[in-house]
């Protein structure tokens, strides 16, 4: 009975929140704008919202007691399985083309670009604790220096990836030297605002960017110098390899060139983890005081992890733009900072395995969502729909929104949440997400 | 001089549109630590509510343009309030006491619904609306130039200034006040003393999204057009203003709304319109190496 | 050793420390100790380069001869050149990582030099496999000294508050000190615990390293210090070894006029 009433509340408050932005719509007519009314479709969303609210507050009565129990037997069950899982995932990795199909293949090579930008990342928040939210730059810088140096100068994809990289460094030293002494959400909003002054410049520094038209004919990489050319002729890979040249062949490659750099993400944020720079960084996350009573170089440190997370955003911006071809600003936007943050917290601060879990849920669920949405507006011919399967596309980031919401609200310390310690005297022992900071820088 | 004036009246207004929205940030932020960045799209909703109010209200009938405001002002806040109940209840609440990041994701959760949710249900197309307070007067005439002072513009400030007035008096001499106030102290010391912490946050949450939607009324009067997407840029500003004053300090939230509203009015007006957001961050970055805690922030003297 | 002269604290309108002068002698374990409030932690807290003095000076001179001048430098050069090692009154170690870990972080300095800028070590290369082993062995015989040995694998913030504190003098011992610093070491522990602190403590002294140490337990103080300072609203009232300060009628007036009753001296 109580639970009828609760719903009944939340169905009450869910008419005061939809009643007038669902039920009134403001529609351009003849005479400027006018209302226009809903009544089913307010309906539809307060009764959904009283079902939910009854199912969710049914299964909590029912199952609290049991679910208690479950918890820690969950999260021991997928530290566990983080055993099998990780080299499942690598041959899952390497063999995707196999499949030959190149819907699979591009969806792969969009997840594994989001699982090195988490990797990125990772190191600047899951190690060394500091909150940037202004990542997407790093990943413009990369891009933009890749594609303005082939573009005016000619050099291909592998000479300018390193330089790519250290573009992206040197910015992100430049922005750390001044901000990093700041603490917790300032530094937070300073990254955000730099994030946003490289969009803007980028937009408007016309001479240089295209602005918003952004940069077209970005050369794509070579193998050991063959070009990837449908002409098929000496020196294209085609050729050498005497088989006829197939648009198919270019995604193989790209995908396994991202495949590459994500592994070498992982294997340098890996290696860097058990060394004494490594160790400082989750020290600081840890404790700043602390690390300055021993000796530590805290703002060194701090631009460290700063430079080198930024290399690695720069060396997925390098290959967003030979992948797409194009660039323009649109696609450094505060959303993609977001987006990989998610990534990061999601997965569980620190920990490999998930940030590449959580990128594949989310990245491959955004992509799986606009396909099945599509397909849903598709079906809907009958006119009761009309109104909405045109706009059903427009529901994935509604969608996705509320999924980082639910589920930040069921696993706020992510998916794989314990950490690992990097050295051991006698066994390695999994430490409890509990004890382990989140930082303050 | 004329011109400059002219831009000073235009940077006040628009600065007190960002302090009304930065007090929110800085009320959440002081009593519980995280930003909340649902507030820009609160802001955001606000304006769309007021706006479906003036329409509604025009469709009943009613000419009287004070009453249609006063109504649609209370409608816009009463609603944008709920918005602020429900999203700190749905979102953070959950939260509250977890890890640091996990507010932070939930609150980027909720203004990418926000903002969707408000495309789907009213498109995504921006709405303009004709001058509701037309005219104005005129205060001087230098070589042509003449510096014009809106009613509007005299309303915003009339408005920002009374409300204020109202908040101030509320936080320092309420019992409600004096509650937000220990809160903002110490959180566990507060709910030790039996002081409903829940509530009180709340509450906070509420007044911050009413305040943020008296923004959003004041800018589609302003600016006369809308759209979904302009919660996140003015809420990054007003998070900025925010910061520059000194997050957590009331007055501080205001003058930063005022500097960042002056910033961008006098940058665009005296050398580049396209790198207004620019001038705005850049000058947040340099007040925050020079004065790492704000203009009116505490200094924070480290424990050890 | 130790030579500090004329230090003032000054916070807004407060005062903490007014003027202070003392001496640390080499190999000594020197006690400064107060009723709250006396500014005790804020000279820690200079000395240790958390707070840059208002004024006077901090001098440190190595055994071996060199000199820092404490009151200029950065923190953490304090820790890394001038070899002044600290530990904290609520204890900082890093909770998340495990016991050993907390121990190479410690020797970050000696360990970093040793990856060539971190390139080299990051491909395998360079002598930082064998840095590391030295530096593990460093680790081992300090878990060895104060009884941890067992539990190195665990997070730090899974022991119990008489081994964390424990743990925060080995962790400070790693950057082979030659000062060490230790803010109220005594606090919160039963007697046994103490009594092995008492141990410890000597052993370190044996080993060269001079002490500092900030206590409010009287018991420890009294029994293990060569010479004790007395702080009163930041200024010295008394300074001497253990029986001068006992008998000394300003100390206890100090305690008994403004100290809580279980810190009278015994």
């Amino acid at each position: 009975m109580t639970a009828l009433r609760d719903a009944f509340l939340s169905a009450l408050v869910a008419l005061g929140l939809f009643a007038p932005l669902v039920g009134l719509v403001t529609t351009s007519g003849e005479h400027g704008l006018y209302l226009e009314l809903r009544p089913i479709a307010t309906a539809v969303v307060v009764g959904l919202v009283f079902l939910g609210r009854l199912i969710v507050l049914s299964r909590r009565s029912r199952g609290r007691a049991a679910s208690l129990a479950a918890k820690p037997a969950l999260a021991e069950r997928i530290s566990k399985a983080g055993k099998y899982v990780t080299p499942l995932l690598l041959i899952a990795a390497v063999a995707l083309p196999f499949t030959g199909s190149r819907y699979y293949i591009d969806l792969g090579t969009l997840v594994l670009t989001y699982i090195m930008l988490g990797w990125g990342l990772n190191i600047v928040v899951g190690l060394a604790g500091l909150l940037d939210l202004g990542y997407v730059a790093f990943y413009a810088v990369g891009a933009y220096s890749f594609a303005l140096l082939a573009t005016n100068f000619g050099l291909g994809f592998w000479t300018c990836l390193p330089l790519a990289g250290i573009f992206a460094a040197f910015a992100g030293v430049m922005l750390g030297f001044p901000v990093l002494r700041l603490r917790g959400d300032y530094l937070a909003i300073v990254t955000l605002a730099f994030g946003e002054i490289i969009r803007v410049v980028l937009i408007n520094w016309v001479s240089l960017t295209n602005g918003p038209n952004g940069i077209t004919g970005i050369p794509r990489p070579t193998l050991f110098g063959l070009a990837l050319s449908m002409d098929g002729g000496p020196g294209t890979i085609a050729g050498f390899f005497n088989v006829e040249p197939a648009v198919i062949q270019r995604i193989i490659f790209l995908y396994y060139v991202i495949l590459g750099l994500a592994l070498l993400t992982n294997w340098v944020s890996l290696r860097l983890r058990r060394m004494p720079l490594g160790r400082a960084w989750e020290a600081l996350r840890e404790d700043e005081v602390a690390c300055r009573s021993l000796g530590i170089n805290v703002r060194n440190t701090k631009l460290t992890a700063f430079g080198i997370g930024a290399i690695f955003g720069g060396f997925a911006g390098a290959f967003f733009a030979t992948r797409q071809a194009f660039i323009s600003p649109e696609s450094f936007t505060f959303i993609e900072s977001a987006t990989v943050l998610a990534i990061v917290v999601l997965g569980g601060l620190g920990s490999q395995l998930g940030v590449a879990l959580a990128a594949i849920v989310m990245v491959g669920g955004l992509e799986t969502l606009r396909d099945f949405l599509s397909f849903l507006g598709d079906q809907m011919n009958s006119p009761l729909f009309s109104g909405i399967a045109s706009e059903l596309p427009l529901y994935r980031m509604l969608i996705f929104g509320l999924a980082l919401v639910v589920m930040m609200v069921l696993r706020p310390r992510g998916l794989v949440s314990g950490r690992t310690p990097s050295v051991a005297l006698h066994k390695v022992k999994d430490i409890a997400p509990d004890l382990v900071a989140q930082g303050r820088g | 001089m004329a011109y400059a004036l002219q831009q000073l009246i235009n940077g006040v207004t628009l600065g007190m549109i960002y302090g009304l929205i930065a007090v929110g940030y800085t009320m959440v932020y002081g009593i519980i630590g995280m930003i909340n960045f649902a507030h820009g799209d609160v802001f955001m909703v606000g304006s769309f509510l007021s706006l479906i109010a003036l329409l509604g209200l025009a469709a009943l009938g009613i000419t009287s343009v004070p009453l249609a405001l006063a109504l649609t002002l209370i409608f816009a806040a009463g609603i944008a309030a709920l918005y602020g109940w429900t999203i700190e209840r749905v979102a953070y609440r959950p939260l509250r006491g977890s890890f640091r990041l996990a507010p932070l994701i939930s609150a980027i959760g909720m203004s990418i619904t926000l903002q969707n949710f408000v495309q789907v249900s009213q498109g995504a197309r921006v709405k303009p609306i004709e001058a509701i307070i037309p005219g104005g007067i005129q205060i001087m005439d230098q070589g042509g130039f003449a510096v014009r002072l809106s009613w509007m513009q005299i309303a915003i400030v009339v408005i920002t200034m009374s409300i204020l007035g109202i908040f101030t008096w509320l936080v320092t001499k309420t019992p409600l006040g004096r509650t937000m106030r220990a809160c903002e102290q110490d959180l566990k010391m507060a709910s030790l003393l039996g002081i409903d912490t829940d509530r009180t946050i709340s509450l906070t949450f509420v007044i911050g999204a009413a305040l943020a939607a008296v923004a959003g009324f004041m800018f589609l009067l302003y600016y006369g057009v809308i759209d979904f997407y302009i919660g996140f840029i003015a809420g990054v500003k007003a998070f900025t203003a925010a910061v520059l004053g000194g997050i957590g300090s009331l007055p501080g939230a205001v003058l930063g709304g005022l500097l960042i509203g002056l910033i961008e009015v006098f940058w665009s007006a005296y050398f580049s319109v396209e790198y207004k957001d620019v001038a705005a961050f850049a000058i947040l970055i340099v007040v925050l190496i020079f004065m790492p805690t704000g203009i009116l922030g505490r200094a924070e003297v480290e424990k050890v | 050793m130790l030579s500090v002269s004329g230090l003032i604290m000054q916070f807004g309108g407060l005062r903490a420390v007014d003027g202070l002068s003392f001496e640390a002698k080499t190999g000594d374990i020197t006690a400064v100790i107060g009723p709250n409030g006396a500014g005790k932690t804020t000279v820690f807290n200079c000395i240790t380069g958390f707070y840059r003095p208002s004024g006077g000076s901090i001098d440190l001179t190595h055994p071996g001869g060199a000199s820092h001048k404490l009151h200029t430098m950065p923190g953490h050069r304090i820790a890394s050149a001038a070899k002044v090692a600290r530990t904290f009154q609520n204890i900082r170690l890093f909770a998340g990582m495990t016991v050993l870990e907390n121990l190479l972080v410690a020797q970050h300095n000696t360990l970093m030099a040793a990856t060539g800028f971190g390139v080299l070590a990051v491909l395998g290369l360079g002598r930082y496999r064998a840095a590391e082993a030295a530096g593990i062995e460093k680790a081992k015989f300090w878990l060895d000294a104060v009884g941890l040995t067992a539990r190195a694998d665990d997070p730090a913030g899974a022991l119990p508050y008489g081994a964390q504190r424990r743990l925060e003098i080995a962790r400070a011992m790693c950057i082979d000190p030659v000062l060490l610093c230790l803010d109220e070491p005594a606090a919160g522990l039963n007697p046994r615990e103490s009594d092995e602190l008492n141990q410890l403590l000597m052993r370190i002294r044996a080993g060269g390293c001079s002490l500092l140490l900030i206590e409010h337990d009287m018991g420890v103080v009294m029994r293990i210090s060569d010479h004790i300072v007395v702080l009163d609203h930041g200024k010295k009232i008394s300074d001497g070894p253990p029986a001068e300060i006992r008998n000394d009628p300003a100390v206890i007036a100090a305690y008994l006029g403004e100290g809580e009753e279980d810190e009278v001296p015994a």
